[in-house]
């Protein structure tokens, strides 16, 4: 099963790779002020899931082949990995969320998400539509689910997330002695700050604007005077092993598929 | 052996493979995974110079002559060491066996060194055969894959008894040097198959014998990074880190790199190719020139002719008891020698101008 298989029959508008989302919108289907129902909105939820290990959408890193939605909210999403043996626990996460994220559009009455070209593509993709959890999905070969494994990824997310949120205020000249004294509130406003209270809030981990910036992603304890040092080392060195995978995942992928696939992005650091 | 600037490397590859994974050797049945495994090593290979690409039918099944050529006589390496991996699941004699690199290497006195492997999972039958892979092929080394299927497990962990009683049968065989590969998670797992903490536990309960963490463990690298700088049995194996960044992504090279260097140190990392993933020729020659690229790096520690003589050769040449000829050793062979600390002044000093 390759991308080339995937249904294009009547009804069903494709989205390929192209720049403007909008520019998809069936003409004269939506008026101009209103978020196109189509596509593009499929592609924009896709957006909200993340790979767990690399903190990145699935959109993001090219690991959306397709996304089609029909004229009666007929959804069909169609996802690829960088290899064949992509951690299995992984995948079934993203094609779960990805479903769940599909599904609750309202102008989507059916959806099917499908993961190509993977030794457990049949399991994942049957364990999804039937809504099996992974253990059941995965009979006699899994023992659990997937809650721990993704609490501990989020908790890396946060110290990854740290370092981005800090660097650039010690290279502004702060004291890195004085991050410790700083709530969130303190920082100027950034992407990279709301991600980090966004991880932060999804782990039940203090996130607002008077929640210490520098904590412990386990117990939510701010971090003492002297901890500061090796805390920072931590996250950046955390940072930069994430970021590295995800940028091995890219090679693989572009090797092998020809396509950067709907919503890729480079990656910010090359 | 590598010449550059009048500095002479003695060279060890300590992480390379001579496998079969063509058609001819696929299990009848699990072809789509015999397939997809060497496919997935094959677009590994894509992260290196073009120039050194193969097609998917060489990759599949490389000759003798083949590797003798790219690793020894256009490759630089002085002694290469194999690290089985058995995957006969998929591959009917094994993907590249204990026996299938040991009988390459008879022919070449002198040139490799035939690690063996054992599965605490295989019994007293497995204690045999690893007592008999090393008394045949003298091995030293172990290469381990915990997330390996077998017969109904989906993997095992270091600190696992079993695995404890094979260690100190290695131990009192001679095995000094166990080589760890973490992941990737060939079958489902719910748990993180390449968490290293079972290393730590063992590094620390067997003392005498040395972990290499291949691959640094990614991609876990912060995780094996805080176990490395506690043990001072665990070792860093670069292969992957060179082979798959130094050429595709050198800025995360230089990242990955300042904090291998940082918490783990040059004395306690390793060069291997990964051969025949990546040839080792250009991952030498460019270890050799390399250096960070740019100030951004100004405070990761500096790695000198010195630290790359170690990582390239005289760390695994200690490991393995590799004899090397005094040309190639470090003049002053102590920790933090003189040599050393001139090859960081001489970086320090040249750092602003490459920045500038």
């Amino acid at each position: 099963m390759t991308a080339s298989t995937t249904a294009t029959g009547a009804g069903l508008g494709e989205h390929t790779p192209g720049p403007a989302l909008a520019g998809h919108a069936p003409a004269g289907h939506a008026p101009v002020a209103e978020r196109p129902p189509g596509p593009a909105a499929v592609l924009e939820a896709l957006g909200t899931v993340r790979d767990p290990e690399l903190d990145e959408p699935i959109t993001a890193l090219g690991f959306v082949a397709s996304c089609a939605l029909s004229a009666a909210g007929d959804a069909q999403v169609r996802l690829r990995l960088p290899t064949y043996f992509c951690a299995p626990n992984f995948a079934f996460l993203m094609v779960a969320d990805a479903y769940d994220a599909v599904i609750a559009l309202p102008v989507v009455r059916h959806a099917e998400i499908v993961l190509e070209d993977h030794f457990a593509s049949d399991a994942i993709n049957g364990g999804v539509a039937a809504h099996a959890g992974f253990a059941q999905s995965f009979d006699g070969e899994a023992v659990g689910e997937l809650h721990m494994l993704r609490a501990d990824f989020l908790r890396k997310a946060v110290m990854a997330g740290t370092d981005q949120v800090c660097r650039p205020l010690i290279v502004a000249g702060t004291d890195p002695a004085r991050l410790r004294g700083m709530v969130l509130g303190d920082v100027p406003g950034s992407r990279a700050l709301e991600r980090l209270r966004q991880r932060r809030a999804e782990l039940g981990l203090p996130a607002g604007d008077d929640a210490p910036l520098l904590i412990d992603p386990k117990t939510g304890a701010a971090i003492s005077d002297d901890a500061v040092p090796l805390h920072l080392r931590k996250a950046r060195t955390t940072r930069i092993s994430i970021e590295s995978n995800g940028s091995i995942c890219r090679g693989m992928l572009a090797h092998r598929y020809n396509s950067p696939g709907p919503g890729a992005e480079d990656e910010e650091d090359q | 052996m590598y010449e550059k600037n009048g500095e002479k490397y003695f060279i060890v590859d300590s992480h390379m493979h001579y496998w079969n994974a063509a058609p001819d050797n696929w299990v009848k049945g699990a072809e789509q995974y015999a397939k997809g495994w060497i496919e997935c090593f094959h677009a590994y290979q894509s992260l290196g110079p073009p120039e050194t690409h193969w097609s998917i039918e060489h990759f599949q099944k490389y000759s003798e002559d083949d590797l003798m050529k790219d690793v020894f006589e256009d490759g630089h390496v002085d002694v290469a060491i194999f690290q089985p991996t058995y995957l006969k699941e998929w591959y009917a004699e094994g993907f590249n066996t204990t026996e299938r690199n040991a009988a390459l290497g008879e022919k070449h006195p002198g040139k490799f060194i035939a690690n063996t492997r054992f599965d605490p999972r295989d019994g007293d039958v497995g204690l045999k055969a690893l007592q008999a892979n090393v008394e045949r092929y003298g091995s030293k080394g172990v290469k381990l894959y915990t997330a390996e299927w077998n017969n109904g497990s989906r993997g095992y962990k270091l600190s696992d008894p079993a695995c404890y009683r094979y260690l100190e049968a290695a131990q009192n065989l001679g095995i000094k040097n166990v080589h760890v590969h973490k992941g990737p998670t060939i079958w489902p797992l719910d748990k993180d198959a390449f968490d290293v903490s079972d290393v730590d536990h063992a590094a620390t309960d067997f003392p005498d014998l040395n972990f290499i963490v291949e691959h640094v463990g990614l991609p876990r690298i912060e995780d094996f990074c805080f176990l490395a700088t506690q043990e001072p049995n665990v070792y860093a194996g670069l292969s992957v880190v060179i082979g798959g960044l130094m050429f595709a992504r050198p800025k995360f090279f230089a990242k990955v790199m300042g904090e291998l260097l940082f918490w783990v140190g040059e004395d306690k990392m390793t060069f291997g190719s990964d051969y025949g993933i990546w040839e080792p020729k250009w991952q030498i020659e460019g270890f050799v020139d390399w250096d960070y690229p740019g100030e951004e790096f100004s405070d990761f520690p500096r790695l000198g002719v010195a630290g790359k003589k170690k990582i390239l050769g005289l760390n695994a040449a200690k490991l393995y008891g590799i004899e090397v000829p005094a040309e190639y050793q470090l003049k002053d062979d102590t920790r933090g020698a003189p040599a050393e600390q001139d090859d960081a002044k001489l970086v320090d000093e040249a750092a602003p101008v490459a920045g500038a």
